[in-house]
Order: structure tokens, then C-alpha cells, then sequence
């Protein structure tokens, strides 16, 4: 693995690894976007209990597990650059973080709209919505800790403490909370053999996480590729890079 | 290269500074636990004085407080050394780091956590708490006040060279907090229902335990990428 990573070091390399990738990523988001969102929202057949208004799920369940997913990826980020010292990675942990935060918050304040009509109020202090909240903190704190000092190699160190710290702390938060409190209807597909979603909802479903996981690593591709160009701004390749576009 | 004393003579001698300036500065002592009593006093004032509702709340506005109050000390934990320099030289010696940051955790926790737990039953006794809660907050405040000093040093040696760090780092601390508050609550309402709450106290000495082994090296990591 370390020699097939090693040349990735480099910003330049990173950064031509970045402009092979989006364009797969690009057309993973785009056509499975298309496909989940109007197979989910238009045919996929109503809910018998929730109506049409359960169609949030499809939006819902993707951000809410992209939320995760993003946070568990900047923490390998920060892990590969404490440890190897990879520059990079310090750049894809900040590269993350926003795309987590939003993704996060996605995952929230459509909770919040589906919660209005089923549950009759827009929040309730449940457990997985309480940890959910935390994250959207531990997210913002990470981002806000990054934009706070100048020396931005101390800036990228110190955002990959805190996301470890926070990742460690992240199951026990979670765990105390749903011990605390819950609401919340069980997972919605973890449970594949009792079936606690038609197979009408389940594949729309599927192909929406899929487009959530492209969108997300698109996003987190293209803000890598701008933070390399701006901390690597005084290298020469990034001048020509600059002068031939 | 030559290490003419033991770690345990290193760790008490970094305890023993911190503990010998807090007492020179009464203050430092004295206003964690005034602020504390202040944020009691609010409580009774902003919710209404009835006897039952204040002893339901008491477990929540206690370990409230507490978070609040250990919040004020930490901005201090690692600033006066920062500036003084002698934070760089702590670093540069040939000790490890991790040994020295616990001496300092541990003085922080005798400087600001264990005031607290002395003076529960005087708390205890403005919000109408009952004996049974009153040993569980004891204990509670006991194991958690010092997690509260392990987690809270990580963002204050994140944030120690920065200008503003204060504000910054009770929103970095803060969140993590948040399983110590569930967890002590929980054990002190069930304490009032007489009920067994063991196993909240485990769980919380558990932490505790994780903390002592794998704060201190987030702390020196943290510290080293805010002095370098």
C-alpha cells in the first residue's frame, strides 16, 4: 500500500489524482441522482401508513449516513496525515469538514420537516437526533478550530487532533444518548431479513445513497483540488498550471 | 541524554508548581467556586422556588454548573506557561510530555474539581436534595470532574496559541462533555428513586480510565502543534 501511495505525497500528483477521479464521480452523482430522485419522489409506491410525505426518505437516510461516512473519512485523514505526515491528507480533513457539516445539516433539517407531520413538531429531543446535532457540532468545531489560527500547517495538525479526539468520543456520545433517550422508528436497513422496507422503496433508496456518496466525494474532490492550488500557490507547476489555463 | 530524576519527582514537582502558584493567587481557587454558587443561585431565581420542581432539577443545574465553572480554569491551564516560554521548555526536555501534562491535569482538577465536590452538601442543601442524591452527586462529581479536566485540557492545548482562544475552546470542549452529563444525571436520579446506579458510576469511572491513559497523549500532541 505505502508504495502505491507514496507518489500521492506530492501535491502535484494529488492533485492529477483528483482531476482522474472527478470526472467518474461527476457521472456517478449526475446519473444516479437523476434515476433515484424521480424513481423515489415520483414512482416508488406511497407509504400505506406515512403517504407520500415518507418520500423525504429518500434524501433523509442518504445524508444522514453520508454524515457519518464523511466524518469517519476525515478521521482516516487525519490519522494518515498525524502519522505519516502527509500534507495532503491534513488538506482533505479541511476538505471534508464543510462538505460533512452541510451534509449533516442536510440530514437534519430534512429530519426536522419529516418529524413535523408524523411526530407533530419539528424537534424532539431523541437520542438519534440529539447525536446527530453533536456531530453538526464536533464538525463546526473542527472547521472553526482550522480557521482560527494563521500558520495553516498548524491549522491542518490541530483540526486532525480534534477530528481523532472527536471519533474516539463519537460512539460513546452516541451510545449515551440512545441509552438516554428514544424516539426515533428503528433502522431502516440494517434489517434486511425482516424486511422493515418493501424492496419498491429499498432499491430507490440504495441507488439515492449511492448518488449521496458520489456527490459527497465530488464535492470533497474539487474543494482538495482548490486548497492544494492555494497552499501549493508559489510552486512553480501551479504557476504554469495557472499561465496555460 | 541525562535524566537525573524519576518520573514520579517530575510528575509531582509539575503538580506541586501549579498547586503553589493557585494558592499564592487565592482567586483562582476561590472564583471557579463563587461562579458555581452564583449559577446555583440563578437557578432557583429564573425557574421558580418550589422545593419539589428544584429538587428534580437539582442533578441537571449541578453538573451544569460543574461543566460551566471547570470551563473558566481551563483557558488558564496552559497560557501562563505558553507566554512565559517555559511551556517550549517542558517540550524540548527530555522527559516525556504526556507524564508532565498529567501533573497539570491533576493540578487543575485539585484546584477546580475537587472544591466542587466539597462543598456538594452546601448545594445540595439550597436546592432541596435529599441524602441519597446527595452521596450520589458526591460520587458522581468525584469520577467526573476529573474526565472533565482531561477532556477540556485537549481544547485548551489546541487553543493556547491562539488570541482568542477562550470562547473557542468551550465550543470545541463542550460536546464532548456531553457523555459525562448524561451519565451522572442519570445516576443521580436514580438515586432518588432508591434505585441501584452502579452502573452509571462504572460507566463514568470507565471513562475515566480510557481518559487518564489517552488524554494525556492528545494533549502533548496538541501542545506540540501549538507551540512548533
Amino acid at each position: 500500500m505505502w508504495k502505491w501511495l507514496h507518489p500521492y505525497a506530492k501535491a502535484d500528483r494529488a492533485y492529477q489524482l483528483c482531476n482522474t477521479l472527478l470526472p467518474y464521480f461527476a457521472v456517478i452523482t449526475v446519473v444516479f441522482m437523476i434515476i433515484g430522485w424521480v424513481w423515489g419522489l415520483a414512482y416508488a409506491p406511497a407509504d400505506y401508513q406515512q403517504k407520500d410525505s415518507y418520500r423525504i426518505i429518500f434524501i433523509h437516510v442518504p445524508s444522514a449516513i453520508l454524515s457519518m461516512g464523511a466524518y469517519s473519512s476525515m478521521a482516516i485523514a487525519a490519522v494518515i496525515a498525524l502519522v505519516w505526515q502527509l500534507r495532503n491528507a491534513e488538506l482533505a480533513v479541511i476538505a471534508i469538514a464543510p462538505v460533512g457539516a452541510c451534509v449533516t445539516a442536510i440530514a437534519l433539517i430534512t429530519g426536522a420537516a419529516w418529524g413535523k407531520p408524523m411526530w407533530g413538531a419539528w424537534w424532539v429531543w431523541d437520542a438519534r437526533l440529539t447525536s446527530e446535532l453533536i456531530l453538526l457540532f464536533l464538525y463546526l468545531g473542527v472547521l472553526s478550530l482550522y480557521h482560527a489560527f494563521e500558520d495553516k500547517k498548524a491549522a491542518g495538525r490541530a483540526a486532525s487532533i480534534l477530528a481523532i479526539v472527536g471519533v474516539i468520543n463519537l460512539p460513546i456520545i452516541h451510545f449515551s444518548v440512545e441509552w438516554w433517550n428514544t424516539l426515533h422508528q428503528g433502522a431502516t436497513i440494517t434489517k434486511f431479513d425482516t424486511k422493515a422496507i418493501d424492496s419498491s422503496m429499498f432499491w430507490p433508496l440504495m441507488v439515492n445513497i449511492v448518488a449521496f456518496a458520489g456527490f459527497v466525494g465530488m464535492v470533497t474532490l474539487m474543494r482538495l483540488k482548490n486548497e492544494i492550488l492555494q497552499r501549493e500557490k508559489h510552486r512553480p507547476w501551479v504557476r504554469q498550471l495557472l499561465n496555460r489555463g | 541524554m541525562l535524566r537525573q530524576h524519576s518520573y514520579w519527582q517530575l510528575f509531582s514537582a509539575v503538580c506541586k508548581k501549579d498547586l503553589q502558584l493557585a494558592f499564592r493567587q487565592r482567586a483562582e481557587i476561590v472564583n471557579p467556586i463563587l461562579f458555581f454558587l452564583i449559577v446555583i443561585t440563578l437557578f432557583p431565581l429564573a425557574i421558580g422556588p418550589e422545593p419539589g420542581l428544584l429538587s428534580r432539577m437539582a442533578p441537571g443545574i449541578i453538573w451544569v454548573a460543574a461543566l460551566l465553572s471547570t470551563m473558566l480554569g481551563l483557558d488558564k491551564l496552559f497560557r501562563d506557561d505558553y507566554h512565559d516560554g517555559s511551556l517550549e521548555q517542558l517540550i524540548a526536555s527530555s522527559y516525556p510530555l504526556p507524564l508532565t501534562v498529567l501533573g497539570k491535569v491533576v493540578a487543575h482538577w485539585i484546584i477546580t474539581g475537587l472544591p466542587l465536590v466539597l462543598m456538594t452538601p452546601l448545594f445540595a442543601l439550597l436546592l432541596n436534595l435529599d441524602n441519597q442524591a446527595l452521596i450520589a452527586t458526591v460520587l458522581t462529581l468525584l469520577l467526573g470532574t476529573p474526565l472533565l479536566s482531561f477532556i477540556g485540557a485537549i481544547g485548551a492545548g489546541l487553543t493556547v496559541g491562539l488570541q482568542k482562544g477562550g470562547i473557542l475552546m468551550s465550543l470545541l470542549v463542550l460536546p464532548l462533555y456531553i457523555p459525562v452529563l448524561i451519565f451522572a444525571t442519570s445516576a443521580i436520579d436514580t438515586s432518588t428513586m432508591s434505585l441501584d446506579y452502579s452502573g452509571q458510576l462504572a460507566i463514568l469511572g470507565a471513562m475515566l480510565v480510557i481518559a487518564i491513559i489517552s488524554a494525556p497523549i492528545a494533549i502533548s500532541s496538541a501542545l506540540k502543534v501549538s507551540v512548533s
